[in-house]
């Protein structure tokens, strides 16, 4: 537990050294399958920092002031997702309010993300790691734009190899497992930068 | 002592706050007032609360576009053209567009919300379509797997011409959670207008025709909603060309019964009529009795497999070879000529084919494809 590391460190180590997908494999269901598409992946990579931002400050209160004054850790799973829920579910009715734009690019997405488990995992390690109410903010923050980096960097990738000779059985999902291991290999040369575990 | 209710307590209470927080939310972010659907620039004009679908609020005023998932954006039937912005293609209308429709602004009515005054244009004939609610008066076993269904309107009548299709609703039933409409060509007679007829055939596996085959009963309520479709008979004066499989044969006997009783026969008339067996034919003598009334209607069923026991002197053969026959010969003298089908889409794809190479235009064959 280090709860004296400085936000800012907090953040760009969320982004690079703990990226969420390629330090700890969460939220990798809709990464695989969405990065198919890179505008897609653009989408999908904002609508998740938006979620994670707004989700991991207001289930941080939920934590403090219900779950642990009345000692009931042992439900966070579960109240951690009616939140998630609940939260987005509200932001996309406001989105499609504001603007159909806005909607197009990133409201379309909002359903696939509450059982995105990097928005859960997110929650579960700011519970985990004690951390404070800045802290949760910029590794909120940095979760989702590392989320939305990593989404962004193998939808390019794939966008190559769709044009590469690739064996016939590695097609598809084989060869996209096969990138995402070297992605992830290359995100651990960031690590001991910045230690925040 | 009371710990033990805390946990449902803090849990139920919170789930609480938050459901009513979008319901609040929701009450104030999604009231768009009530604006205006304006249909085919002024002809109609009908307020609805805003927020909803486009199908969805044009049903509750009784429009009813063709649909037959029920708006859940899987079948693409309810297809309008949206002059007015209503906001960006959705990825879900897409895949049932073709580029030309992209252009000629057609969206899919379930799919587009009614958020501010819009204005569509949808086929006049649409004004004509109700939902019926009646009961099953009449069902006959017209071969081994093909049924006539009569449904008698409760205080209602239909207008539309022979050859139109309207969609049967059926209810949950069995494993199928959900009623379930599929749409069957009208075989009554137009100027029966006090309830319709289908002609329905058991598909293996098919929830409204099993239903059909194995739960309907005579005297069980029914709701039908149509009629829909433009497979009508051109007014001209070209020699008619038809061909029809198993309950294909719907849309003709109406279309026959029309021009019979309007006395309108005086177009040749080749109707073929594919089975497989003596036992998938049906309607035999009734043909046959239209043919001695009208010389210029000529009735040619033909059997692909005819059993030994069918004692068949009748066309034998693929309903494709028999036509290419009859139209190098018989037809083959005919000024003009127009092609109607209605059958499986093997068939029909079939069977254009052979009319397209024997001489008769694209644009003069028209069909209802059973999909």
């Amino acid at each position: 537990m280090t709860p004296l590391v400085s936000p800012l460190a907090l953040f760009f180590a969320s982004i690079f050294t703990s990226n969420i997908l390629l330090a700890n494999f969460l939220g990798m269901c809709s990464f695989i399958s969405i990065s198919r598409d890179f505008n897609s992946s653009r989408g999908l990579g904002l609508a998740v920092t938006v979620v994670l931002s707004v989700t991991s400050i207001v289930n941080w209160f939920v934590l403090k002031y219900i779950l642990i004054p009345f000692d009931l850790l042992y439900l966070r799973f579960i109240v951690f997702i009616i939140v998630i829920a609940a939260v987005v579910q509200i932001l996309e009715m406001i989105i499609e309010r504001i603007s159909q734009n806005l909607y197009m690019t990133l409201g379309i997405f909002l359903p696939l993300i509450t059982v995105n488990c990097a928005i859960l995992g997110v929650v579960l390690f700011i519970d985990i790691r004690n951390y404070s109410l800045v802290q949760t903010f910029f590794y909120g923050v940095g979760s989702g734009l590392g989320w939305w980096l990593a989404i962004v960097l193998l939808a390019a990738i794939r966008e190559k190899v769709d044009k590469a000779p690739v064996p016939a059985g590695l097609k598809g999902i084989g060869i996209t497992l096969i990138t995402i291991g070297f992605m992830a290999m290359a995100f651990v040369g960031f690590s001991g930068m910045i230690n925040v575990q | 002592m009371i710990s033990y209710l805390t946990a449902p307590v803090i849990v139920a209470s919170l789930s609480g706050i938050l459901a009513a927080l979008i319901t609040v939310i929701d009450r104030i972010v999604n009231n768009y007032g009530e604006v205006q659907i304006n249909i085919n620039s002024g002809k109609r004009i009908i307020p609805v609360k805003g927020g909803n679908n486009l199908l969805l609020s044009l049903s509750e005023n009784k429009i009813y576009l063709p649909s037959a998932c029920g708006g859940r954006g899987s079948c693409g039937a309810c297809k309008a053209k949206v002059v007015s912005d209503a906001g960006p293609l959705l990825p879900t209308e897409m895949p049932y567009l073709s580029r030309q429709e992209i252009d000629g602004r057609i969206r899919l009515s379930c799919q587009v919300k009614v958020k501010s005054d819009i204005d569509i244009e949808v086929p006049e004939e649409l004004f004509n379509i109700k939902r019926f609610s009646g009961v099953v008066e009449r069902i006959t076993d017209l071969t081994h797997d093909i049924k006539e269904v009569f449904i008698k309107f409760d205080d209602d009548t239909i207008d539309f011409s022979a050859g139109q299709y309207a969609q049967l609703e059926v209810p949950p039933y069995a494993k199928i959670k959900e009623s379930t409409q599929r749409a069957y060509s009208i075989s009554s007679n137009p100027s029966l207008k006090n309830g319709i007829e289908f002609i329905i055939r058991l598909v293996p596996a098919g929830i409204v025709t099993t239903y059909v085959h194995n739960f309907l009963k005579i005297g069980e309520k029914v709701k039908a909603v149509g009629p829909f479709g433009d497979f009508e008979i051109r007014q001209t004066e070209a020699t008619m060309v038809w061909v029809a499989g198993g309950s294909g044969m719907a849309p003709f006997k109406s279309m026959i019964y029309d021009l019979k009783e309007k006395n309108a026969t005086g177009r040749p008339i080749w109707y073929f009529f594919g089975a497989r067996s003596l036992k998938d034919l049906f309607y035999l003598e009734e043909m046959k009795n239209i043919e001695k009334e009208f010389p210029d209607f000529h009735f040619i069923p033909a059997l692909s497999e005819p059993l030994p026991e069918d004692n068949w002197k009748g066309e034998t053969g693929l309903i494709t070879d028999v036509l290419r026959k009859y139209m190098k010969n018989e037809i083959g003298n005919a000024k003009e000529r127009e092609g109607y089908l209605c059958g499986s889409p093997g068939m029909i794809d079939a069977c254009v084919n052979v009319m397209t190479s024997e001489g008769i235009a694209q644009d003069k064959i028209y069909y209802d494809k059973f999909a």
